[in-house]
């Protein structure tokens, strides 16, 4: 503090003019994101807008209206957004499962391959999934002929989607988990090993609620890549209207001439409100993934 | 329950932790792991423990192969230098989870883990999370938990290096203490001597993975069998002068340096004579200053160490040669202070360079 007080006093009018300069600095370059969320946030509640000023039809300022939210009494808005939920939620379940598992074992034993599979899922990683589409889609319709679990897991289907989602996200999710359980020492496994656990009860009560900041933030990431998943519904739910909110939007583009850009922007907004909710609460952990985990116990 | 390590060897790749270490441990016996760094006492532990797999050699306990038989089955406690508590959870669930795995009833367990806690005088703290104590109560409930589920065989791992100086005498009492009430074959790894000597009934001192011997303290202070063991046993280290020989003088037999020419007894000569070449050991205890008259050899005073009780005195003998001796601090002695040096030579240790074993005891 005193050394603080210090400099502040020596330093004085420069450092304060170097750090009010970077204030301006920074808020100037985030001028033109917060224009963006206000024009968002006018243009889903007026007729039209010109610039960031809502118009009526005769072009005076004014033109309220809630005409674009009327969407949400459309029950199809309800399905795409249980289907973008449930897209959402199986890569949490999904990533996160899968991913502690291999990420212990990869961390935590030693097995023929090992080395490979590690480099596999890094360059995995590396691969932009575009480039899979086709390749994907034949293993989906494969899938789909299989009895039952096609009817799941096939093409056309949310299942499907949140398998080949899950499995793009895997690698990125195993190299963070594995992270995380290299931070952790071998001596605590050790003593929970003596003291008479499996070594799967080591993994789920002595490991893993030191990761959890960790896994936190795993599912934090997951979720946002789910839930605002554009490309693989789009391609794997050809024919059906019903997928989820990124491909409604570009569907409500497509379909309605003129395209009204109000009633996009309020489907925008309305995709927007649960992630913003979510932020407001995670933020902490969500700094954490880069921070290493479980600095600080508990 | 007895112990009896047959040839155990580790090895990862080229790597070689342990080198065919075969002991025996009695019932009861606190036995202690003495190396520097990196020597392989950890591995050894650890495959003790049944962590590691041995790459080869046996194990057995109470005379029976354990090689094969999982750490949880082997009912032994361990104690770690990180302490390894688990820091969810707090210092009640800490001990009492072994017994929870044990399916032990629950009011049994709180029965146990107070008792070991009242002992090890953190009966108090059971409701606190380990981040919340101090390094000294993280190593009593640590050791408790090693305690609570009443193993046959404790295993330490310098578990006390992280604790400063004064704990560590505390703990070190404490720990000898209670292996002594609870009579529990233990086995402690350091690499701390004086840890060793203070604590263990026998001490194996092991070096690149190798066991250099193993022996009671006195046995190995008194009559080291090789150079390492001499200049690693004792604190400060024994003085080892280089490019001594021993010659028989009519009944008696002479050591002579460069600097000094010793009368050694026969009984410690007579292994040494026409030799050639030999090194010389003598503790810092063992040398004094020459009384008044008194012939000694004479070298001059280089540094001088404090110690409190003693002055520890770097003497240079003439042809650079150094040793180091114990003095007493009322002589104020300074650097450049002219001395003579009288050697103990009861206790002169012989050594062959090229073997770098005792020439005394074999
Ligand atoms: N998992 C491992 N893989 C490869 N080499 C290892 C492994 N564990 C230990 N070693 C090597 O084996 C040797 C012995 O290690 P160990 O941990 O037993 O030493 P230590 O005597 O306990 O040392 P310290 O006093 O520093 O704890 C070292 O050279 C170490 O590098
Ligand atoms: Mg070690």
């Amino acid at each position: 503090m005193a050394i603080w007080v210090e400099t502040e006093r020596t330093g004085g009018l420069s450092r304060q003019l170097r750090s009010s300069m970077a204030y301006v600095l920074l808020i100037v370059s985030i001028i033109p994101i917060l224009v963006g969320y206000a024009w968002l946030l006018i243009a889903t509640f007026s007729y039209r807008t010109e610039g960031l000023l809502p118009k009526d039809a005769e072009g005076h300022v004014g033109g309220w209206t809630l005409a674009n939210w009327a969407f949400v009494t459309d029950p199809l808005i309800w399905r795409v957004t249980l289907n973008s939920l449930l897209i959402a939620l199986a890569m949490v379940v999904g990533v996160g499962l899968a991913s502690s598992l291999a990420g212990y074992a990869l961390s935590r034993m030693n097995f023929v391959g090992r080395r490979g599979f590690l480099s596999m899922t890094l360059i995995l990683h590396a691969f932009p999934s575009v480039t899979l589409l086709i390749s994907i889609f034949f293993v989906l319709q494969a899938i789909s002929a299989l009895p039952g679990f096609g009817n799941i897991f096939g093409y056309n289907t949310v299942g499907g989607v949140a398998l080949v989602m899950v499995s793009l996200d895997l690698p990125l999710g195993i190299w963070l988990m594995k992270g995380f359980f290299d931070n952790i020492s071998w001596d605590m496994e050790r003593a929970a090993l003596i003291d008479g656990a499996s070594r799967f009860r080591v993994w789920w009560e002595i490991i893993m609620p030191q990761i959890r900041p960790g896994l936190a933030a795993l599912a934090i990431f997951t979720f946002l890549t789910g839930w605002s998943a554009y490309l693989i519904p789009a391609t794997f739910t050809i024919g059906t209207k019903v997928s989820n909110l990124p491909v409604y939007i570009n569907y409500l583009m497509s379909e309605t001439s003129p395209t009204n850009w109000n009633q996009i922007a309020a489907v925008g907004l309305f995709q927007m409100i649960p992630i913003l909710v979510f932020f407001f609460f995670t933020q902490e952990k969500l700094l954490n993934i880069y921070s290493g985990g479980t600095k600080g116990g508990v | 329950m007895r112990v009896e390590l047959r040839n155990l060897c580790k090895r990862w790749g080229n790597v070689v932790g342990v080198d065919n270490i075969s002991l025996e441990i009695k019932d009861s016996e606190f036995v202690a792991l003495l190396g520097p760094s990196g020597c392989g006492k950890t591995t050894t532990l650890l495959m003790i423990a049944g962590i590691y797999k041995p790459t080869s050699g046996e194990i057995l306990f109470d005379g029976r192969i354990v090689n094969h038989i999982p750490p949880k089955d082997r009912n032994i406690g361990m104690v770690f230098q990180s302490y390894a508590l688990y820091p969810h959870m707090t210092v009640f669930e800490n001990m009492a989870y072994p017994l929870k795995l044990q399916k032990v009833p629950k009011d049994e367990q709180r029965r146990r883990v107070q008792h070991v806690a009242d002992m090890m005088g953190i009966g108090h703290l059971l409701d606190r999370k380990p981040g919340q104590l101090s390094g000294g109560q993280q190593q009593r409930v640590a050791l408790g938990r090693a305690l609570v589920k009443d193993p046959e065989l404790l295993l330490f791992d310098e578990p006390l290096s992280n604790l400063d100086a004064r704990l560590r005498l505390t703990m070190r009492g404490e720990i000898k203490r209670r292996q002594m009430e609870l009579g529990i074959t233990s086995i402690y790894v350091t690499h701390d001597q004086v840890e060793a000597m203070t604590m263990a009934d026998r001490i194996a001192v092991i070096k690149d993975g190798k066991l250099q011997a193993y022996d009671t303290p006195d046995e190995l202070y008194e009559r080291p069998r090789t150079l390492f063991i001499a200049g690693f046993i004792g604190n400060p280290p024994m003085n080892l002068i280089n490019g001594v020989e021993v010659v028989r003088d009519g009944e008696e037999y002479l050591a002579r340096h460069q600097a000094f020419c010793l009368r050694v007894p026969a009984e410690r000569g007579k292994h040494v004579a026409a030799k050639g070449e030999v090194i010389l050991g003598i503790r810092p205890e063992d040398i004094s200053l020459a009384d008044d008259g008194q012939d000694g050899m004479r070298g001059e005073v280089y540094v001088v160490e404090p110690l409190g009780r003693d002055d520890l005195v770097n003497v240079e003998l003439p042809g650079n040669t150094f040793i180091h001796f114990l003095a007493d601090p009322a002589l104020r002695l300074k650097p450049g202070t002219p001395v003579a040096l009288c050697f103990n030579t009861e206790k002169v240790q012989f050594f062959d360079p090229r073997t770098e074993r005792s020439l005394l005891w074999h």
